[in-house]
């Protein structure tokens, strides 16, 4: 089921349907659909506009800090005895974790389409945080929608993003939480259409979304095959990051996906533990639906109602995933795994003191599989793991369960 | 169908016209605030004076809906309202007698949970007439569109103001009963920017298409029935409807002895305002 439409390469989604295999698609309104289609055609274009990719590698280069260091964990690496593991550092990067690469894609885009006013929705605040950067640094007008939950649990975020100057409305419907940020900015594009780009955070929503993301997260598997070629002379033997929407793991895994000898892990947030039924692990625990304009695997009861994410990690509090990601774990190409908020806490920690690095919750997730998959491996194996964001707006929130034993 | 081979959305927007009118169409959500409740409002619509009956099936998500509509999707969720279970509400409805049209108005999802083809087939058989499904654009018609033409239940479209006479003919191929423009790019329960606006771009789609054309989004009051009825085949209420019953309902949120008289007296007065509005039968 669901071949790819070249058999010999898992890279070639989506199709021009915005398909990968079954799932992905537009499932949006008609008031959005002309725009989506419009927005398609200009990422299209710029796609094939060597002015656009050097005003992107000049961005990445000088604004965001690129390339980001794949650094090896020497100290993290013994602590478990088994694969040498190596760190790609996201969270040096300006705005501290890789949601920038994505952003600056669509601004510089937006800027193309004429777009002043952008949207955005985010969960633990760093996609809004890195949106109200690059929306101050092009003059361009910003509002986020952020759930009522989240802007709580991520104050520091909301801070940052107000001193930037943009407009942080906290959500109150549903669950408080991303998706429903996410349901808010579509109403918002809906209302706005002429004036509005939506600058989606991760590897979600209608066709191009997905795609596009994944095209402006790639810089992070692209630069990893270099760095490990001058590092160690070869391709690493395993890729491992966190899944929320899936956009850092989606930019280091695809390039990989055609190299056979790469183990590739997906983890996404167990919170209390899968049978516990709070959590946010859309493909361990969901099952195919439709959402956010495309299809893709959800948590969501027998009659398609969607359930209620849990994670401790805002990050990863979503009901859903990116459509290719489904499509992955279908045709099994990617291994999907699972961390609770308990373990992505332990690896937060450990992480902290062992290396100097205090890592997102999110990023701790990916983590916290390291400790399983690690020590299994021989000491040749190199192991890379995505570390998505620093962990600095989640300090607040982890002191106060720490205190709180 | 009738015995005319027309369908009762085709038969009853005929009708309308017959009488030199717009037809009323009227939206509540399915479960409302509870599954009796709903049932009776329902089964009053028709003698109010709706002559066709949008029915919202509850969703999660409501992406396309302002306030209004998500309280009142939330309300039946609450009660326990499922596809099923509004399934079941057509089904008393029709067994009571009544042959109003009646167009599920919802999102993909609860459809594709129970099953496309099951759902079509068990829409046909309970009297369904039609489908609304606000997140299945014409690039998507072979999941949903298809399928119910094939089945016997018209599929209508949303054309916008965002929908330019190029893409037109698109939305309007695979749409069947009547053609839904919606006043204005927005959620529902917004507010209309300008009726003239609106009547021009009633004129568009009706150089593009036969089909009767409603119109919705932001029509609240008798008047504004009244001036959209003047261009419009249909005009449709809804977000003021479901706003009736929540100001209808008691600290607990519960239904009271005026819920179901608090829509249907708002159904009666938007009746009357499109009648007063006389078009060339
Ligand atoms: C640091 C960090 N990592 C990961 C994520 C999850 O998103 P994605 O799966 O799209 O990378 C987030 C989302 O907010 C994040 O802030």
């Amino acid at each position: 089921m669901n071949a790819p439409r070249n058999p010999n390469t898992y890279r070639s989604g989506p199709d021009e349907n915005g398909r990968f295999g079954m799932f992905g698609g537009r499932f949006v309104a008609e008031t959005l659909m002309p725009l989506i289609l419009e927005l398609e055609q200009a990422y299209d274009a710029a796609k094939a506009d060597p002015a656009y990719h050097a005003e992107m590698a000049g961005g990445l280069k000088h604004y965001v800090g690129r390339p980001s260091p794949l650094y090896l964990a020497e100290r993290l690496t013994d602590h478990f005895g088994g694969a040498r593991i190596y760190l790609k550092r996201e969270e040096l990067n300006h705005t501290g974790s890789h949601k920038v690469n994505n952003v600056l894609g669509q601004i510089l885009l937006a800027r193309r389409m004429g777009k002043k006013r952008i949207i955005a929705e985010t969960g633990a605040g760093q996609h809004g945080v890195a949106t109200a950067t690059l929306c101050a640094r092009y003059g361009l007008e910003c509002i986020v929608y952020m759930g009522a939950v989240d802007v709580a649990r991520q104050a520091p975020n909301v801070f940052r993003m107000q001193m930037l100057g943009a407009t942080v409305v906290p959500v109150e419907s549903g669950t408080k939480t991303l998706k429903d940020a996410m349901n808010e900015a579509l109403r918002d594009w809906v209302t706005n259409v002429a004036t509005t780009f939506y600058c989606i955070g991760t590897v979600a929503g209608p066709h191009p979304y997905p795609a596009m993301v994944r095209d402006f997260q790639s810089i992070i598997g692209r630069e990893t095959r270099e760095q490990m070629q001058e590092l160690e002379g070869r391709l690493p033997d395993s890729l491992i990051a966190c899944i929320g929407g899936g956009s850092n793991a989606m930019g280091l895994f695809h390039p990989f996906l055609d190299d056979p000898t790469v183990e590739i892990y997906g983890v996404e947030a167990a919170g209390h533990g899968i049978p516990s039924g709070l959590h946010a692990a859309s493909l361990t625990g969901g099952r195919p639906g439709v959402l956010h304009g495309n299809r893709t695997y959800l948590l969501m009861d027998d009659d398609g109602q969607i359930k209620d994410a849990h994670s401790i990690s805002a990050g990863l509090d979503y009901p859903g995933i990116g459509p290719e990601h489904s499509w992955l774990n279908d045709v099994g190409r990617v291994k999907y795994l699972s961390a609770t908020d308990e373990e992505a806490l332990e690896a937060f920690q450990l992480i902290s003191k062992l290396e100097g690095i205090i890592p997102a919750l999110e990023s701790a997730h990916a983590l916290a599989r390291v400790a399983e998959l690690a020590p299994q491996k021989p000491r040749d194996h190199l192991m890379v793991v995505n570390l998505s964001g620093r962990g600095d707006k989640d300090i607040p929130q982890v002191a106060e369960i720490l205190a709180g034993r | 169908m009738t015995e005319t081979g027309q369908t009762r959305i085709q038969s009853r927007f005929a009708a309308c016209a017959a009488q030199g009118r717009a037809a009323l169409v009227t939206f509540v959500t399915a479960g409302d605030p509870d599954f009796e409740t709903a049932s009776a409002i329902l089964n009053a619509l028709p003698e109010a004076g709706a002559d066709v009956i949008e029915l919202g099936v509850p969703f999660t998500d409501p992406m396309a809906d302002g306030v209004p509509i998500q309280l009142a999707g939330q309300r039946a969720l609450k009660a326990g309202q499922t596809l099923k279970r509004t399934l079941a509400m057509v089904e008393a409805f029709r067994k009571a007698g009544h042959d109003t049209p009646i167009v599920l108005m919802g999102y993909y999802n609860p459809i594709w949970a129970y099953g496309v083809e099951r759902f079509l087939q068990d829409a046909r058989r309970i009297g369904v007439d039609g489908l609304i499904v606000v997140d299945l654009p014409p690039e998507e018609d072979v999941e949903l569109c298809l399928p119910a033409l094939e089945a016997g239940i018209s599929f209508i479209r949303l054309a916008t103001p965002t929908t330019d006479d190029k893409r037109l003919p698109k939305v309007l191929s695979n749409t069947s009963g009547f053609v839904y423009y919606v006043s204005m790019t927005g959620v529902t329960g917004g507010a209309i920017a300008s009726y003239d606006a609106v009547g021009d771009a009633v004129a568009r789609i009706k150089r593009h298409t036969d089909l009767p054309v409603a119109v919705g989004f932001g029509v609240k009051t008798a008047a504004d029935a009244a001036a959209i009825a003047k261009g419009a085949d249909g005009v449709v209420v809804g977000s003021a409807l479901v706003e009736r019953v929540r100001l209808s309902l008691d600290a607990d949120g519960k239904a009271t002895d005026k819920t179901v008289s608090a829509v249907t007296s708002l159904v009666a007065e938007l009746a009357a305002g499109i009648r007063t509005v006389s078009k060339a039968a």
